[in-house]
């Protein structure tokens, strides 16, 4: 037998037992990001084919929401920061080599790029809201003038979007240290991932029958291709390397997330919408138009969630610590104690 | 990287006896509950005929330091132009993106005010051509540092004469932690 | 990294300045550890009796770190895991802040009131006189351990007290100290004087160096093992040493002396013995001869279950190197009842190597002649601790605590009084809790002299919190050891809350009891000072360099064929003991089975871990974070077969019922199947001791057959069983 132990007592938070540094804030802003991103890139595909009489919801009013979602995103990943006065140094420095420093800067972009939308699609979307936008000098102008450069703006927003969906899978399938996210396939999942949450979105939100029908279909095929990336992930996996090996064990039967992954995710999340989007197209029923779209959402959800949480327990090396924890916390209680 | 230190560790004297760790732990004034480095046991066979080795572990000053790599805003950096690691608490936003990416989990301390804080090889004795604490406290004087790039350190010599092993080479960070076997 | 290095680096980073300055800012704007002003002054550890110096060092005016003092033999400028901690005894919250004096509250029950030290030193002396005239001062014993304990010697022997003892005796070297008497006329001494760095064979009988820490033993072992000396280790379980040693010989528990006496038949059958050696010096020989001719290894291996052909391949290995062969004495020596024997035999098996007294054998110690501060004669006492055990223990040379502790208890009990100076008895002498209590209700005075608020704190009258060795003068240091030298412990710190120098104290009390005329002085530091200058040094100098080492007077070793007088009655090494015949002892070592395991009990197995020394620092908040509990050791076969997961807390029972607290397993191939394993100093009761209280097991309660040595009265601790209880309320840490 091998019996490897720490003989020191060791009890870092957020690293032992297992690694623990990111938690829900990460999930939900790798999860929103890509929602961002799927938004942004609809709005984008359906101002460039000039859908905004047929699909106004999608070419008009969505737009908005870019911001909105993101900046929520954005919070939940400021949470997470420890030292967050120093929030600053993202943009104190480019570093080539860090998927996290290039994120920050694309993040940078996407906020222009999603009020220039947003500009471009006011009158049609909010006629009211534009109205009174309108009142501050200037903002008529900026108006005009992003509404006569549409098409531009669409064309630029696309790639900027597209680098922030394949990004917040990239940031995780930079970490070699982590079996579970060390492959290429994870940026295009979350890509996919984002843009079916994204047209999920929209067939909630639309009014129009045929905008939604549009969308569902994009769904559909957007689940598919999913489907497809995930089997090759593992497959990936499997394929990999020894630590890969044990990763992949988590999803096996037996494995710890076996149940959130196989039935949380890839049948709460896919199959199953998948099928109901179908029967919707097909029958069309208003309860399965609600189901299938929410489903996905948070199946979207799901994904980052158990990704973020899987790849942490997947490591190159285990110890088992000879001591208890439970041990070792009473140092912190006798420190706060006031004598001294 | 013109220089290059090397810790050598003699797991054939290594007693386990965590003495480096005290060292490091009062040398450096590492927060309460927090460690740089640690012992590890390791067993192999069954009853009776074993093998024990004893290990102190810390960062390895990876040669290719994926935390220094994968940090997005500089805090991790090598030291100078040598491969010592180290972390510059005010730059480090703590977004923890090194921990993540530690193959040796070496990245151990979440400081409590926020920053990350780590193994430095005691560059604050190194500059003063001490050795690290934990080196210059092992009892059993198992631990040797040194610079590999000068072929007539002891750290050369040992490496040159005595088989020796790193952690998980399969990582591709080149960690300058070497263990003498 | 040594100088040459320095300068290479330091025009390296000459060099280093072309490169950006990202690299450069570094960690520059952190301080750094020793930017600021620093300060160092010397110590003695006080850690564990090896006595290592070096200094304490602090910045800014805070305590930073505790660091070997290079020139000192103890320590080669290294402390030890323990010592490098050794800033925690200082900062330790729970530390006894006031003197406490036990009263009856008003709930009638009985507490601990915080008083001045006025009251409480009136106290003491008052009931000390009373004590003095009622029944006599010879009634008054004291039970101690450390350095400190020399001050209230001094006080004890004005008072005209006889008995004086420490846990050091029956509860660890005594046997080895009386054997090696009998057979040499010297002990081996603290710090043992074995020639570790020599040896080209090194034999260990338990001993688990590496785990025990005494500094100079774990140098000089390792320096050994570093010029290739072979390692024979001989121990039930897989300790540090064994997994270094060339030869692990996985003796059933309790067999050595079996073992030992068929190396001795081999060494002799093949006449591979120092045959010079013993003419020279030794008598009893024949006799031995005669005696081993019944132990062949055949014999030997159905007791000890080790292999004919491994015992006489690890005899000629020992005959190989001899005599730079070192068969270790060990030092906590009392196992089965029979150590006085064992040892004798360890004893012997060197003489017939002809290790004592040669290189990598026995080294011959010298120490510093330092004059005693002048002080008037102590008068006599009217009895001697013989007197608590009559007859019992012929060969003690000093009084038993175990028997000291019996003689305490009942109306008319021997003693009357103790002072009970750093030693946690309740977890230190076996299966001692009931004896202490019933002594506790018969004596009149209990005075315990302690840094922290320990079990044996509890039974005490009178508490005085005494500050740590970081905040006092002690006696120097002047081991017998491989050069004379002579090393200072000094205040590096204000004592603490409210607690004093035991110096201060025995002063005061030596006041109070009319004995000022032993206390001539107003600061210890005065003695010292007097002392250093009769031999060519001063305080002034020594708080300077810390330790100072003195040339050799006497030769480390026999010089070839030198004629020796050996300071036994025959003036020779005594292999046969005319002094055990007489007494009516075994005058040859004899094997004696140890008792039978029980079937589903086990081994209890104890020792050391690296990180604590016995009871004392399991609450020290650096080394708690080391090492904050104690795992109980068992073979996979035996979890197994008890469903028992790694991690997983166990209650112990011994074979009279006792029950441990509860402790987590550890499930290791380390431990045969036969025995469980535990570090000993954990499993506290005292609550005050906030860190340590109630994590893991004490070995001591469940010793409660322990194995009394009729030549010297030692405690054996090894003849206890254990069985498991599962502990239903917890869930497994880590399965
Ligand atoms: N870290 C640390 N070091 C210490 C101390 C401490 O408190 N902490 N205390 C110091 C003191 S005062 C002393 S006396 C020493 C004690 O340290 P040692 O003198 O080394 O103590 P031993 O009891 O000889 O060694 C314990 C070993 O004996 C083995 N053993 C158990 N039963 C048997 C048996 O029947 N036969 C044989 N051959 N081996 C057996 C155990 O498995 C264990 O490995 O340690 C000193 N060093
Ligand atoms: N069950 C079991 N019993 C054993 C042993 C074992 O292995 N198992 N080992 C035996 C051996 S080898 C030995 S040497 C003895 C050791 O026996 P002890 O010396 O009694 O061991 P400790 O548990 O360290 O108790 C030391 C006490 O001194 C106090 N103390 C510490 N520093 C100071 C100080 O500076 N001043 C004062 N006044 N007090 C201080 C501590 O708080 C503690 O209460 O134990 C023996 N008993
Ligand atoms: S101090 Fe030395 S011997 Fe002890 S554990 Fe550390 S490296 Fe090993
Ligand atoms: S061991 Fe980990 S923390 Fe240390 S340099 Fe290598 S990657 Fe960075
Ligand atoms: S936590 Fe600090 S050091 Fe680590 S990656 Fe983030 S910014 Fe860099
Ligand atoms: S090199 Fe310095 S910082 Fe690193 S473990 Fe050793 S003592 Fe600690
Ligand atoms: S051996 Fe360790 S604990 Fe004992 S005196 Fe030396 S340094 Fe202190
Ligand atoms: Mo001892």
């Amino acid at each position: 037998m091998l019996e490897e132990i720490l003989i020191t007592a060791r009890h870092n938070p957020k690293v032992d037992p297992i690694l623990g540094i990111w938690t829900w804030e990460i999930s939900v802003y790798l999860f929103l990001g890509g929602l961002t991103a799927g938004i942004i890139i609809f709005v984008a595909l359906m101002n460039l084919l000039e859908k905004n009489d047929s699909h106004s919801f999608s070419a008009n009013r969505l737009a908005l929401w870019a911001p909105v979602v993101l900046s929520v995103g954005m919070t939940t990943l400021f949470l997470d920061l420890e030292h967050k006065l120093y929030v600053f140094r993202f943009y104190t420095t480019l570093e080539p080599t860090s998927p996290m420093s290039w994120g920050a800067w694309v993040l940078m972009i996407i906020y222009p790029v999603s009020l220039l939308q947003i500009f471009s699609t006011f009158r049609k979307g909010y006629p009211m809201l534009s109205g009174f936008f309108e009142r501050i000098p200037f903002a008529s102008m900026l108006v005009d003038l992003s509404e006569r450069n549409i098409k531009v703006i669409s064309w630029i927003a696309i790639p900027s979007a597209v680098a922030l969906g394949i990004y917040t899978g990239v940031l995780l399938s930079a970490f070699n240290a982590r079996p579970f996210w060390n492959t290429g396939l994870l940026g295009p999942l979350f890509l996919v991932s984002g843009m079916s949450t994204a047209a999920a979105f929209i067939v909630l939100f639309a009014k129009d029958h045929s905008e939604k029908r549009t969308f569902t279909r994009f769904d559909l095929g957007l689940i598919a291709v999913e489907i497809v990336l995930i089997m090759l992930w593992l497959i990936n996996l499997a394929t990999g390397s020894e630590q890969q090996l044990q990763a992949l064990e988590y999803l096996t039967q037996g494995g710890g997330y076996a149940v959130a992954f196989w039935g949380g995710f890839f049948l709460l999340g896919l199959l199953v919408p998948l099928f109901v989007e179908f029967i919707d197209l097909l029958h069309g029923n208003r309860t399965l138009a609600i189901l299938g779209p929410v489903l996905v959402l948070l199946g979207g959800y799901t994904l980052r969630h158990i990704t973020i949480n899987l790849g942490q327990e997947t490591t190159w090396q285990e110890y088992d610590s000879s001591y208890s924890v439970e041990a070792l916390e009473r140092v912190n209680k006798y420190y706060d104690s006031g004598l001294n | 990287m013109t220089i290059k230190y090397a810790m050598v560790i003699d797991t054939l004297t290594c007693i386990g006896c965590g003495d480096c760790v005290v060292a490091c732990k009062t040398e450096n004034k590492t927060p309460v509950g927090l460690n740089r480095d640690w012992v590890v046991e390791a067993t192999r066979g069954t009853w009776p005929d074993l093998r024990t080795e004893f290990r102190s572990e810390r960062c390895n000053h990876c040669s290719n330091a994926t935390c220094v790599t994968l940090c997005p805003t500089g805090a991790s950096h090598y030291w100078r132009d040598s491969n010592i690691v180290l972390v510059e608490a005010n730059k480090c936003t703590g977004c923890k993106a090194c921990i993540a990416a530690c193959p040796y989990d070496a990245r151990l301390i979440m400081h409590p005010d926020g920053y990350i804080d780590k193994c430095t090889f005691c560059h604050h004795r190194v500059e003063k051509g001490l050795d690290p604490a934990c080196v210059s406290t092992c009892p059993t004087q198992c631990m040797y540092f040194g610079i590999l790039n000068d072929p007539g350190s002891k750290v050369s010599q040992l490496l040159r004469t005595r088989n020796y092993k790193v952690l998980m080479k399969e990582t591709g960070n080149e960690p300058n932690v070497y263990y003498l076997t | 990294m040594d100088r040459r290095e320095f300068i290479k680096v330091s025009s390296l980073t000459a060099a280093a300045v072309a490169v950006p300055s990202i690299f450069l800012t570094g960690c520059s704007q952190q301080t750094r550890p020793g930017d600021g002003k620093v300060s160092a002054t010397p110590t003695v550890c006080d850690i564990c009796f090896w006595k290592c110096a070096g200094h304490v060092y602090s910045e800014n005016g805070n305590p930073w770190k505790v660091v070997g003092n290079p020139q000192d033999l103890h320590s080669n400028g290294r402390f030890c895991t323990r010592g490098t901690g050794g800033l925690g005894a200082y900062l330790d919250k729970d530390r006894l802040k006031k003197p406490l004096l036990r009263t009856v509250g008003k709930n009638g029950r009985q507490t601990f009131r915080e008083v001045s030290w006025d009251e409480a030193l009136d106290v003491i002396a008052q009931r000390m006189q009373q004590i003095a005239d009622e029944h006599g001062a010879d009634r008054f014993a004291m039970l101690s351990h450390g350095a400190g304990a020399s001050h209230f010697k001094n006080l004890l022997k004005g008072y005209g007290a006889a008995t004086f003892t420490a846990p050091s005796y029956a509860q660890c070297r005594g046997p080895r100290e009386v054997a090696f008497n009998l057979t040499y006329g010297e002990g081996v001494g603290s710090p043992d004087r074995t020639d570790m760095e020599h040896s080209r064979c090194i034999v260990l009988i338990g001993s688990h160096i590496g785990e025990n820490l005494h500094n100079g033993q774990v140098q000089t072992l390792t320096r050994a093992l570093e010029n290739g000396a072979s390692l024979i280790t001989v121990d039930p379980r897989f300790s540090v040493p064994a997994s270094k040693s060339k030869h692990w010989l996985p003796i059933r528990p309790g067999t050595d002396i079996a073992l030992l006496l068929a190396w001795m038949n081999v060494l002799i059958e093949e006449d591979l013995f120092d045959r010079d050696y013993i003419e020279q010096y030794a008598t009893g020989f024949d006799e031995l001869a005669q005696h081993v001719q019944q132990f062949p290894p055949e014999w030997a291996y159905l007791q000890t279950g080790l292999k004919p052909s491994l015992i006489r391949e690890t005899a000629r290995e020992m005959a190989k190197n001899a005599p730079a062969t070192l068969v270790h004495p060990g030092r906590h020596t009392t196992w089965y009842g029979d150590d006085t024997q064992r040892e004798r035999a360890i004893a012997i098996l060197n003489a017939l190597l002809g290790s004592w007294g040669r290189p990598g054998g026995f080294y011959m110690q010298d120490k510093v002649k330092l004059p005693k501060y002048p002080l008037p004669d102590y008068p006599k006492p009217k009895s001697t601790f013989k007197a608590a055990h009559g007859s019992d223990y012929p060969f003690a040379s000093q009084a038993v605590s175990n028997a000291v502790i019996d003689a305490s208890i009942g109306e008319d009990a021997h003693y009357k009084g103790w002072l009970v100076y750093g030693t946690n008895l309740p977890m230190t002498v076996p299966g001692i809790r009931n004896k202490l209590k019933q002594a506790a209700d018969a004596l009149d005075l209990i005075v315990v002299i302690d840094t922290m608020p320990a079990e044996i704190t509890g039974y005490a009258d009178v508490i005085l919190p005494e500050c740590t060795y970081l905040e006092r003068y002690d006696d120097l240091r002047n081991a017998a050891e491989r050069k004379p030298s002579l090393a200072l412990r000094m205040p590096a710190f204000e004592p603490k809350y409210d607690s004093k120098p035991g110096w201060w104290m025995a002063k005061q009390l030596g006041e109070r009891l009319g004995l000022q005329k032993y206390f001539p002085w107003k600061d210890y530091s005065e003695v010292l000072d007097w002392q250093l200058k009769k031999v060519g040094s001063s305080l002034e100098e020594m708080q300077k360099v810390g330790v100072k080492n003195f040339p050799r007077k006497r030769p480390m070793y026999f010089q070839a064929g030198e004629a020796r007088h050996f300071k036994t009655p025959s003036g020779k090494i005594e292999i046969y003991s005319q002094r055990l015949a007489e007494q009516g002892f075994d005058p040859l070592p004899n094997y004696t089975p140890p008792a039978a395991r029980p079937e589903n009990y086990y081994h209890l197995n104890y020792g050391r871990m690296p990180a604590h020394t016995f009871s004392r620092t399991t609450n020290n908040p650096l080394l708690f974070q080391l090492a904050p509990e104690n795992a109980l050791w068992v073979n996979p076969q035996v979890a197994k077969q008890w469903g028992l997961v790694n991690g997983e807390p166990v209650q112990l029972q011994n074979q009279d019922g006792v029950v441990s607290n509860p402790i987590r397993l550890r499930v290791t191939e380390r431990i045969g199947p036969d025995s469980v394993f535990m570090a000993h100093g954990f499993g506290h009761r005292s609550k005050r001791m906030r860190l340590t209280h109630g994590l893991g097991a004490d070995d001591s309660d469940l010793m409660t057959n322990v194995l009394i040595d009729p030549i010297m009265g030692a405690t054996g601790m090894r003849g206890n069983f254990v069985t498991f209880i599962k502990v239903e309320t917890e869930h497994p840490v880590h399965a």
